[in-house]
């Protein structure tokens, strides 16, 4: 009996280390959980709280407004007693330049991805990947002053004109090729935000493309396929997920760009279907007015702000569904 | 510990320059008009190297500065659009004049030299409505008979920010462009039916020195500096003018300041035959009773030695001082509506 109560007691005594230990453990858990649960809760708060002063702020201009504002192009703070303001011009701007940004980044980001990870010697592979990289850490009012001295002269002086005389005759181009060639203009500033987003497309093309499994590409060559077939067939389609999220954040970039835009875009709230003369976009629309905008005016830049956060959103939600439905299709 | 002697120490002499810097030096902040940004930036170099109190003017336009003096974020406001009476009264802020200046065109098309081109007041408006479209169209070449123009589109070059140099500027095509007044009027944002918008004087003066065949308004001392194309205009008189200093005195000596209604006076299109006909005033917003005494005294000192001995500068910038009479009824202001205990 003496040794069941020995054995019993040492049991005893081993289960109640045991859950000393394991309880020591309970407290520095449960910090750490409640740490990091309060982090991602201050996230949302942050997030919530923007949303509403956004929405606070351009409540006023809500009211005065209405659907109207999403309609109207004319853009007249100064009006008494009160301002006709429409976000025509700026949403305009926006879509065109992120637009043609997308166009001319993606394929040009996505080529650079194949090339580095394809048939780039290795030599020149490093030095080729610290340049993209080096592009992305320029300060993009570098950007915009390299645009209004460099680029846009060129652009405006010799590619401009070559492109208007090409489409003169062409009954739909030519609306959209039309003269006279501006200097601040939605073009110019597309190119800018291009070569800003290129690197972020390039850069997470690059990395999602070296995760595809050397056997499958491996085994696409030894059936007799071209590397550009390998592209296409194996590459882009296994790495579809992480591609558009790359485009996603690039276009992001491009849809709030300020500073090198309001640069090299003219600052006309003017809609005339040729991408060579100026607009302007809703950043660039913000950053113009709002130092001396009071009022209804004020509130209209803020609703512009929440219409940017809308229409981003809407992106997002876009590409998901969109990659969802492939995901759908593709049986998983 | 080495450490902790280090960060202590470090913080000590910090704190010990920032109380040592608070008791030499004062710094007077103000924002507004670019218009006179010349003048006061050189104003402030020569303030500080005598009285090694410095100046801080933050050149973001006429309509941010007045919006900052009534958020009183700064000391004074200073805006080339003058106020009202009435919003001079409800805001409880006192107006006074600093100095005059001229606001010119610029051009930037090839061959054409500083003065040759000649414009005038409705032919100007014109190109501003977008109703003139190219630079050789007649009735520029009307004025312009011994200048060779391209049959290149202008680009126009305006304000995109909240300015006094606009007010001042679409006040003068208001008085001699019907159409400008009835379409769009006077402002200082108007919606300009053309052209491209540029922040700032600087900015209009960047953008014609970049574009080709374009024509910006700027003040004077802008287009000096950067060397750009003046145009000579056409004034009330009918006589043909080039940017001086002596046109600008000539339209300036037609003002009538009154104390009373915050020294409003606007100088476009002033009478006379030498008279430049795009002549500005620019001004100074303060509070009548501040809630900081002793930094609106210091900035009231600065434009007392800028009246007193700003003159000469001034006028090397082509800027016009303000007559003796006006600095006295402006310091007699001062001293009865200003707050200084």
């Amino acid at each position: 009996m003496s040794d069941l109560t020995v054995s019993a007691m040492a049991d005893l005594t081993a289960s109640t280390d045991r859950s000393r230990a394991l309880s020591a453990f309970k407290l520095s858990d449960k910090t750490f959980y409640w740490l990091t649960r309060i982090s991602a809760l201050t996230v949302l708060f942050i997030l919530g709280g923007i949303i509403l002063s956004l929405i606070v702020g351009a409540w006023p201009a809500m009211k005065t407004f209405g659907f109207d504002f999403l309609i109207t192009r004319r853009w007249a703070p100064q009006l008494s007693p009160s301002p006709i303001l429409g976000a025509l011009g700026p949403i305009y701007g926006t879509i065109v330049t992120s637009f043609i940004a997308m166009l001319i980044a993606v394929p040009v980001g996505i080529g650079i991805a194949v090339f580095l990870t394809e048939f780039c010697p290795p030599s020149l592979r490093r030095s080729i990947a610290i340049a993209i990289e080096l592009l992305a850490g320029i300060p993009s009012i570098i950007y915009g002053m390299w645009g209004f001295f460099v680029l846009a002269p060129f652009m405006t002086d010799y590619f401009m004109p070559a492109v208007i005389a090409i489409f003169e005759n062409v009954p739909v181009l030519n609306v959209i090729f039309a003269g006279p060639p501006s200097y601040l203009s939605l073009f110019n500033a597309s190119l800018v935000l291009a070569i800003m987003i290129l690197p972020f497309i390039t850069a997470i093309a690059r990395d999602v493309f070296e995760t595809v499994p050397h056997m499958l590409k491996e085994s696409a060559y030894g059936l007799g396929c071209t590397t550009s077939e390998v592209v296409k067939n194996i590459i882009i389609p296994f790495t579809r997920t992480g591609i558009i999220g790359g485009i996603m954040l690039a276009l992001g970039r491009a849809l709030g760009e300020t500073m090198a835009v309001t640069f090299i875009i003219g600052n006309s709230f003017q809609i005339s279907g040729s991408i060579f003369s100026p607009g302007t976009t809703i950043s660039a629309a913000i950053a113009s007015e709002f130092a001396e905008a009071s009022g209804v005016h004020m509130s209209a830049l803020i609703l512009l702000g929440l219409l940017l956060f809308v229409l981003t959103f809407i992106v997002l939600a876009a590409a998901r569904y969109m990659l969802a439905r492939l995901e759908m299709k593709q049986g998983k | 510990m080495k450490f902790n002697t280090i960060l202590s120490s470090s913080l000590i002499a910090g704190m010990a320059m920032f109380g040592l810097s608070n008791v030499q030096a004062a710094e007077i902040t103000g924002a507004g008009a670019t218009f006179p940004y010349p003048i006061y930036s050189k104003w402030a170099d020569a303030y500080k190297t005598e009285t090694n109190n410095a100046l801080n003017y933050a050149s973001v336009g006429s309509g941010a500065g007045i919006k900052q003096i009534q958020a009183k974020t700064v000391t004074f406001g200073a805006t080339d659009a003058p106020l009202t009476a009435q919003e001079l009264a409800k805001d409880g802020m006192a107006q006074f004049p600093m100095v005059m200046g001229a606001i010119v065109m610029v051009v930037n098309i090839d061959g054409v030299k500083p003065g040759e081109l000649v414009l005038d007041g409705k032919t100007l408006g014109d190109i501003y409505l977008g109703a003139i479209k190219t630079w050789d169209n007649d009735a520029i070449k009307k004025l312009n008979a011994n200048v060779k123009l391209p049959s290149a589109a202008i680009t126009v070059v305006r304000r995109s920010d909240g300015s006094g140099t606009s007010f001042n500027f679409t006040d003068y095509l208001a008085k001699v462009n019907a159409d400008w007044k009835s379409k769009i009027g006077v402002g200082q944002a108007v919606e300009w039916p053309a052209g491209v918008g540029a922040k700032g004087n600087e900015g209009i003066a960047g953008n014609v020195a970049q574009t080709k065949n374009s024509i910006g308004y700027v003040e004077y001392a802008y287009a000096k500096q950067n060397n750009l194309t003046y145009v000579s205009m056409i004034n009330a008189a009918g006589k043909k003018v080039s940017p001086s200093l002596a046109g600008f005195q000539a339209a300036a000596s037609n003002a009538q300041w009154k104390s009373e209604e915050g020294f409003y006076q606007i100088l476009t299109n002033q009478p006379g035959d030498a008279s430049w006909p795009m002549t500005a005033a620019t001004f100074i917003l303060m509070y009548k009773d501040p809630s900081d005494k002793a930094a609106s005294a210091e900035a009231l000192k600065f434009f007392g030695w800028a009246y007193d001995k700003g003159g000469k500068a001034a006028e090397e910038l082509d800027y016009i001082p303000m007559p003796a009479n006006v600095v006295t009824m402006v310091k007699a202001m001062w001293a009865k509506d200003i707050k200084s205990k």
